[in-house]
C-alpha cells in the first residue's frame, strides 16, 4: 500500500517522515522538499510525475542515499540511512539500491557481462558464481547474446536493459528509476516497461520510478504527483497492481 | 629566542617534509597494491587510457624525458665512478707525500722509495720488489674530434710496472725500454688524441718520443694515459731525478696491508701516507660524481615538476570527463576509497608505461664513451654511460613517484565529489 500522509504503519519497506531538502545556492535558498510523507510496501511499483524541477530526481537520490536530507527521516526495511555515516551509506546502497538512469550510465570501456557484473565485484561471490549470476540477469533483460559487446554497440533499449541488469543483480530490495525510458523511442520504451513490469510481478521487485510520460506512469501500480515539495496521490487506481494495463 | 624559533620553524618544516614522503609513499603502495584491495577492475583502467590515448600520452612522454635524464645522468655518475675505482687494485698500496690529497701534489724521495722497496709486505719476484715509483706530468694532446687541445697525464712509470698494475696488458707492439725515449699509450687516449698510434713520433714536454705499444688498462682510468720511463720523463722535463709524486707497492697478497703500512709509517725517516690504491681512487672519483649527480638531481628536478604537471593535468582531465561514470560506481555501492586507489593505479600505470619507455630510451647509452676533466689532476678522463638494472630500478621508482604526485590530488577529487552532484553532469 502507497501512501502519502504519512500514516503508514511501521511495516512498510519504505517510511519517509518529514522530509525537506533545501539547496542554497549562491545567496538564496530552494526549498525543494517540504516535509514530504512516504510509505511504500514491499512489492509496489510506484511512479512519480512532476513539472520539471520539482524535485523528483532530489527525492529518488535521498531514498538511494546518494544525498542527505535537511530535516526528516528515511527508513528502509528498519535501517533509518538518514543518520548513516558516508561510508555506512555506500554499504548500504550497495545491498539496498539498484539504480537506473535517463542516460543509463553504463562504464562505456567495460562489457555488457562486465558492467553488470559491477556490483556483484563488491560481494564475495566467487568468479564462477558471479559468471551464473550476470548470465541469469542478461537473460531476464534479454540480452543474453549481447553479453561481450561494448554499450556503444548497443541501441539505447539494449543499454537501458543491460543498466537494468546491472540493477538488478545484486537482488537489492529496491529499484529506483530516474526516468528510465527518457531517452528511448516509444517502443523501446514500452519494451523497457515490460521488463520493469515482469520485475514487479514475475520477480516481486519494489519499484520507484520518475517519468514524465502518462504513458510510462499508467503502467505503475501507483502514481504520485510531486508539487510544491510535496506528494499527493492521484486519484484513479491503476497499472500492474490493480490487475495490469499493457495498452499503450 | 631567534634560535628557539629557528628550530621551531625548523621542525615544522622537518614535520612536513617527513608528513609528504610519508603521503608519497602511502600513495605508492596503496596504488600498486590497488588490484588486490580496491574492487575496481583494473581492465577499467588499462581500457580507460587507451580509450583517452591522446591525452595520456602527455603525461607518458614528460614520465619518460625526466627519467631518462634521470638514469642517464645517474649512470654517467656511476661510469665516471666505475672507471676510478677500476683503476685500483686491492692488493697494491699508494704512498703519497703526508697530506698530500692527490698524486699531483706529491713529493717521494728516492730514499723513501729504497724504504718501500725493503718492507715487509711487498711482494717481489725475480726482478726485485714489485713497486713503480712514478712522477706524473699533464700535457696537451690534440683531441682527433675537434683538433683543439685537451690534457692528457703523462706518467713515467717503472718498466716492471705491468707486474704491479696486472689488470694492464699491451694489446699492440711491445712494452718501453728503459732509458729509451719510448712511449706507451692507453687504449683510449690512443683513439682520442691525435698522434698516438703505433709507430709514429710524437713530440711533448721538449722531446721526441716514439709510440712503441699500446695497452689496455682494463676500462679504468689508466687507459686514458700515456706512460713512459719515469727517469727519462723526470731528465725531460727537468725535475729532480731523486724525487718521484707517488710510489705504488704491489702486496705479498691484499691482507699485508696493514703490516706493509705499520712499517712504513713508523720509520722515522718516512713523512708518507700510506693508502689502498682502490681507496684512492674511489675517493677520486667522488667530487666529479657527486657533481653529475647533483647537476643530473637538479635537471631531473626541474623537469620531474613538469612531469608532474603533466601527470596532473591528464588525471584531472582523466576524471573530469569521467565524471558521471565515477557517481555512478559510487552510486551503485563503491567506496571513496574504491576511487582513490583505482585512479592512483592508474596514474601509477601511465607512469610506470613513462618510466620503462624513458630507461629504453637511454638503454642505448650504456657503453657509449665520453670524456670529462677529472678535477682532482685536470686531465681528461674517458668513461662510459654505465646503466646497470639497480639504476634502471630506480628510474622507474622516480617514474611511480611522479604518478603519484600527478594522480593523488585528482583520485581524491573524484572520490569526493559528491555523487548527486557529479551524476547531474552531462
Ligand atoms: N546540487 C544542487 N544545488 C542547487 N540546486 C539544486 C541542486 N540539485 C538540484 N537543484 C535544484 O533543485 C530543484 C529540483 O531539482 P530536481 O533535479 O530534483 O528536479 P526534477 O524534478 O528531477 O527535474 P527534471 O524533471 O528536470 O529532472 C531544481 O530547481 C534544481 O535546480
Ligand atoms: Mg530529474
Amino acid at each position: 500500500m502507497v501512501r502519502v500522509d504519512g500514516s503508514g504503519g511501521s511495516n512498510s519497506l519504505i517510511q519517509v517522515r518529514g522530509l525537506d531538502k533545501t539547496y542554497r545556492r549562491g545567496g538564496g535558498e530552494i526549498r525543494v522538499l517540504q516535509g514530504l510523507n512516504l510509505d511504500v510496501d514491499k512489492g509496489d511499483f510506484v511512479a512519480f510525475m512532476g513539472p520539471s524541477g520539482s524535485g523528483k530526481t532530489t527525492l529518488l537520490n535521498l531514498l538511494g542515499g546518494l544525498d542527505v536530507p535537511t530535516r526528516g527521516t528515511i527508513t528502509v526495511a528498519g535501517d533509518e540511512i538518514t543518520h548513516m555515516s558516508g561510508h555506512k551509506l555506500t554499504e548500504w546502497r550497495a545491498r539496498h539500491v539498484g539504480f537506473v538512469f535517463q542516460m543509463y550510465n553504463l562504464i562505456p570501456v567495460l562489457t555488457a557481462f562486465q558492467n553488470v557484473e559491477l556490483p556483484l565485484l563488491l560481494t564475495k561471490l566467487s568468479k564462477a558464481q558471479r559468471r551464473k549470476h550476470v548470465e541469469t540477469v542478461l537473460h531476464v533483460v534479454g540480452l543474453a547474446d549481447r553479453m561481450n559487446h561494448y554499450p556503444r554497440q548497443l541501441s539505447g533499449g539494449q543499454e537501458q536493459r543491460v543498466a537494468i541488469g546491472r540493477a538488478i543483480v545484486a537482488d537489492p530490495t529496491f529499484l529506483l528509476c530516474d526516468e528510465p525510458t527518457g531517452d528511448l523511442d516509444r517502443q523501446s520504451a514500452d519494451e523497457i516497461m515490460g521488463l520493469i513490469e515482469q520485475l514487479v510481478k514475475e520477480y516481486g521487485k519494489t519499484v520507484l520510478m520518475v517519468t514524465h510520460d502518462p504513458v510510462v506512469a499508467r503502467r505503475a501500480g501507483r502514481t504520485l504527483h510531486l508539487e510544491k515539495g510535496l506528494l499527493a496521490e492521484s486519484a484513479e487506481p491503476q497499472g500492474v497492481a490493480a490487475g495490469g494495463r499493457h495498452e499503450i | 629566542m631567534p634560535g628557539i624559533a629557528a628550530k621551531l620553524l625548523l621542525g615544522v618544516a622537518l614535520t612536513l617534509a617527513a608528513t609528504f614522503v610519508l603521503l608519497i609513499l602511502a600513495g605508492l603502495v596503496a596504488g600498486l597494491l590497488a588490484p588486490f584491495l580496491g574492487s575496481v577492475p583494473i581492465s577499467y583502467n588499462f581500457r580507460s587510457i587507451k580509450a583517452r590515448w591522446t591525452s595520456t600520452i602527455v603525461a607518458v612522454l614528460g614520465i619518460a624525458g625526466t627519467v631518462g635524464v634521470f638514469v642517464a645522468m645517474l649512470s654517467l655518475a656511476n661510469g665516471f665512478q666505475a672507471t676510478l675505482v677500476a683503476s685500483g687494485s686491492p692488493g697494491n698500496a699508494l704512498i703519497l707525500r703526508a697530506g698530500s690529497p692527490t698524486e699531483m701534489m706529491g713529493g717521494v724521495t728516492l730514499d723513501a722509495v729504497r724504504v718501500v722497496q725493503d718492507a715487509p709486505g711487498v711482494a717481489r719476484d725475480s726482478s726485485g720488489p714489485l713497486v713503480t715509483q712514478e712522477v706524473v706530468g699533464v700535457m696537451p694532446f690534440p683531441l682527433i674530434s675537434t683538433g683543439t687541445d685537451a690534457n692528457v697525464q703523462v706518467r713515467g712509470v717503472s718498466p716492471n710496472v705491468l707486474r704491479i698494475r696486472t689488470f694492464a696488458k699491451i694489446t699492440d707492439g711491445r712494452m718501453f725500454r728503459p732509458g729509451l725515449s719510448e712511449i706507451v699509450a692507453g687504449r683510449n687516449a690512443s683513439r682520442t688524441y691525435a698522434g698516438l698510434t703505433l709507430g709514429n713520433t710524437i713530440q711533448f714536454g721538449g722531446g721526441h718520443w716514439q709510440v712503441v705499444g699500446i695497452f689496455d688498462a682494463g676500462g679504468s682510468a689508466f687507459d686514458s694515459e700515456v706512460w713512459c720511463d719515469a727517469k727519462i720523463l723526470n731528465e725531460i722535463l727537468k725535475r729532480p731525478d731523486n724525487i718521484f709524486q707517488s710510489v705504488t707497492v704491489h702486496l705479498a697478497s691484499p691482507e699485508s696491508f696493514q703490516q706493509f703500512k705499520d712499517a712504513v709509517t713508523s720509520d722515522p725517516r718516512m713523512n708518507v701516507d700510506v693508502t689502498r690504491e682502490i681507496d684512492y681512487y674511489a675517493k677520486q672519483s667522488t667530487v666529479m660524481t657527486r657533481l653529475i649527480t647533483v647537476l643530473g638531481g637538479l635537471v631531473a628536478a626541474i623537469m620531474a615538476v613538469g612531469a608532474v604537471f603533466g601527470a596532473l593535468n591528464t588525471m584531472y582531465s582523466a576524471i573530469a570527463e569521467r565524471g558521471r561514470e565515477i557517481a555512478t560506481m559510487r552510486a551503485v555501492g563503491y567506496s571513496s576509497w574504491n576511487v582513490v586507489l583505482s585512479f592512483l593505479f592508474e596514474a601509477l600505470s601511465i607512469s610506470f608505461v613513462g618510466g620503462i619507455l624513458g630507461c629504453l630510451a637511454v638503454l642505448p647509452l650504456n657503453g657509449l664513451t665520453t670524456n670529462t676533466m677529472n678535477f682532482q689532476t685536470f686531465a681528461n678522463v674517458a668513461f662510459a654511460f654505465k646503466i646497470t638494472f639497480d639504476l634502471l630500478l630506480l628510474g622507474v621508482v622516480f617514474g611511480l613517484v611522479m604518478g603519484v604526485l600527478g594522480g593523488m590530488l585528482p583520485a581524491i577529487r573524484a572520490a569526493t565529489r559528491p555523487v548527486a552532484v557529479a551524476l547531474r553532469e552531462l
